[in-house]
């Protein structure tokens, strides 16, 4: 299992735990991750309101890369954003003459052309479809057992492309979730918006989304994301999402919880820059602290006795 | 013709004609069904429903719709093109809206489109956005003192968690020669 690893900008910056825990999940899976060289910005989504043709060709010119220097190996990427964008290209520019035509136009400024052979894979797309969920509980070895655990799939992972998993009610993460030992929490909002970058515009407006995402995730242990800026608006603006009637919730990364059930400790999947994760937290993840069941009630016994 | 409906035609230079072509075109199978309005999560934000707006492209009601902020409240979730009975890729529209209202250039688009300007500008620069410098660029084009300073508890909690990093050179201006070649191509 090869794949040219495709970082994308915030796991550089303010998401680092997020590069730093899959490249380390994933090696510990068997795979074997080979950055992109000289990788640029895939455009997020701030380029297509700017200009159209850019929208294409800033993905485009990293997929160029790796058709000409890595034989066109499967691009992982663990953004959903950068995903989305890289995916587009295929979809939307290739087998279209004349954007196509368009697009190695403006390529050719850099001495690239892009044919459209690589094929763009999504983290979770990896984890199901390459690895599976199998081989997670094999090399579990430290279970999460009882932790209530909620997926969270954002938006662009499986909009408007559902390529690996149900847009409407999407499962993928669920057997890992198990697999690591926890328990799947069932909630509503797991495909719904965080409100993106409207939180730097329009922070009113997106807090909005967080405050019900969050108040849907109440009683879940820990949320699970696989997106830097979905990472970021539901931790960083939680303060403000609870006083709009949201619940605090603890968020992570899939791949650092994952790490920490592989055996890896928490410094290595750098859980002190998670935002939401205060050190009595990241106590109770040390000492498995759902793993002890509830004292049953006295009531609770009786009535199960008789 | 009457008065209100010739305002709605109200003639539009050929950079406005072109974006609202192709805007029309991508639209132009609407039914009107709804489901892209029902399906926002930001709809409580927007002035016209999406659904309202793809008539007004339909008509080509070019004021009414630089004047709308529906467009601008868009978050690029894709759960309209995603629902689209007609299949019709609604949330590209929505950013084609963002750059028409750029070409217009009204206070209001300026000041909406100042963080995928800021954004793109460090791309231009870096290569890789670099979200100190990103967000310094943003703060500059808001003009603004309270935009910063409605960042700043959270830019402390981020840098005594270590998520803040001071900008480089990246990977220099590798993407200028793109950039050039896009702008000429695209007459913008």
């Amino acid at each position: 299992m090869k794949y040219a690893y495709y970082p994308g900008c915030s796991l550089t910056e303010s998401a680092r735990e997020f590069d730093i825990s899959t490249r380390a999940v994933m090696e510990r899976l068997g795979a074997e991750l080979t950055e992109i060289p000289d990788w640029t910005c895939c455009g997020a989504s701030a380029a297509e309101p700017v200009s159209e043709l850019m929208n294409y060709v800033l993905p485009a010119r990293n997929l160029a890369i790796v058709e000409q220097e890595m034989d066109g190996i499967d691009v992982l990427a663990p953004c959903a954003a950068c995903y989305l964008n890289l995916y587009k290209v295929n979809r939307e520019v290739v087998g279209d003459r004349h954007l196509h035509a368009r697009l190695n136009e403006v390529l050719a400024a850099s001495g690239l052309t892009y044919g459209g052979n690589v094929r763009v894979r999504h983290l979770i797309d990896v984890l199901k479809n390459d690895v599976g969920a199998k081989i997670v509980e094999q090399k579990v070895t430290d279970s999460l057992k009882g932790m209530k655990i909620a997926p969270y799939y954002g938006c662009q992972i499986l909009r408007p492309y559902p390529v690996f998993d149900d847009p409407g009610k999407p499962v993928s993460m669920e057997p890992f979730i198990t697999a690591m030992g926890g328990e799947v929490f069932r909630w509503s909002m797991s495909n719904r918006c965080c409100g993106a970058s409207l939180m730097v515009a329009h922070p009113e407006v997106a807090v909005k989304s967080v405050a019900a995402i969050l108040a849907d995730a109440e009683g879940a242990d820990a949320i699970v994301t696989v997106c830097p800026l979905c990472q970021m608006n539901l931790e960083a603006y939680q303060d403000k999402a609870v006083k709009a009637g949201g619940k605090a919730v603890p968020v992570l990364y899939l791949t650092q919880l994952m790490g920490l059930a592989l055996g890896l400790d928490q410094k290595a999947m750098q859980l002190d820059k998670n935002l939401t994760l205060t050190p009595s937290v990241r106590q109770d993840i040390k000492t498995r602290a759902w793993a002890v069941p509830e004292p049953e009630t006295d009531a609770e016994t009786a009535g199960m006795n008789g | 013709m009457s008065e209100p409906v010739r305002k709605t035609w109200s003639p539009a230079s050929e950079e406005y004609q072109s974006i609202l072509g192709g805007l029309r075109e991508s639209v132009g199978a609407c039914m009107q069904c709804g489901t892209c309005t029902a399906s926002c999560p930001n709809w409580h934000a927007m002035d016209v429903t999406p659904r309202a707006m793809w008539r007004m492209i339909q008509f080509g009601m070019l004021d009414e719709i630089l004047e709308s902020r529906t467009f601008w409240m868009c978050s690029s979730c894709y759960m309209c093109t995603l629902r689209c009975p007609r299949g019709l890729k609604l949330t590209s529209a929505m950013a084609a809206l963002k750059r028409l209202a750029r070409v217009d250039g009204s206070a209001a688009a300026r000041r909406n489109s100042a963080f995928y300007e800021a954004f793109m500008d460090d791309v231009e620069a870096h290569g890789r956005v670099q979200e100190t410098s990103m967000m310094q660029r943003y703060f500059l084009k808001r003009k603004s003192p309270t935009v910063p300073l409605a960042f700043l508890p959270l830019g402390m909690k981020m840098l005594s968690k270590g998520k803040v990093h001071l900008p480089s050179r990246g990977q220099g201006g590798v993407l200028k020669p793109l950039f050039a070649k896009a702008r000429e191509m695209e007459g913008l």
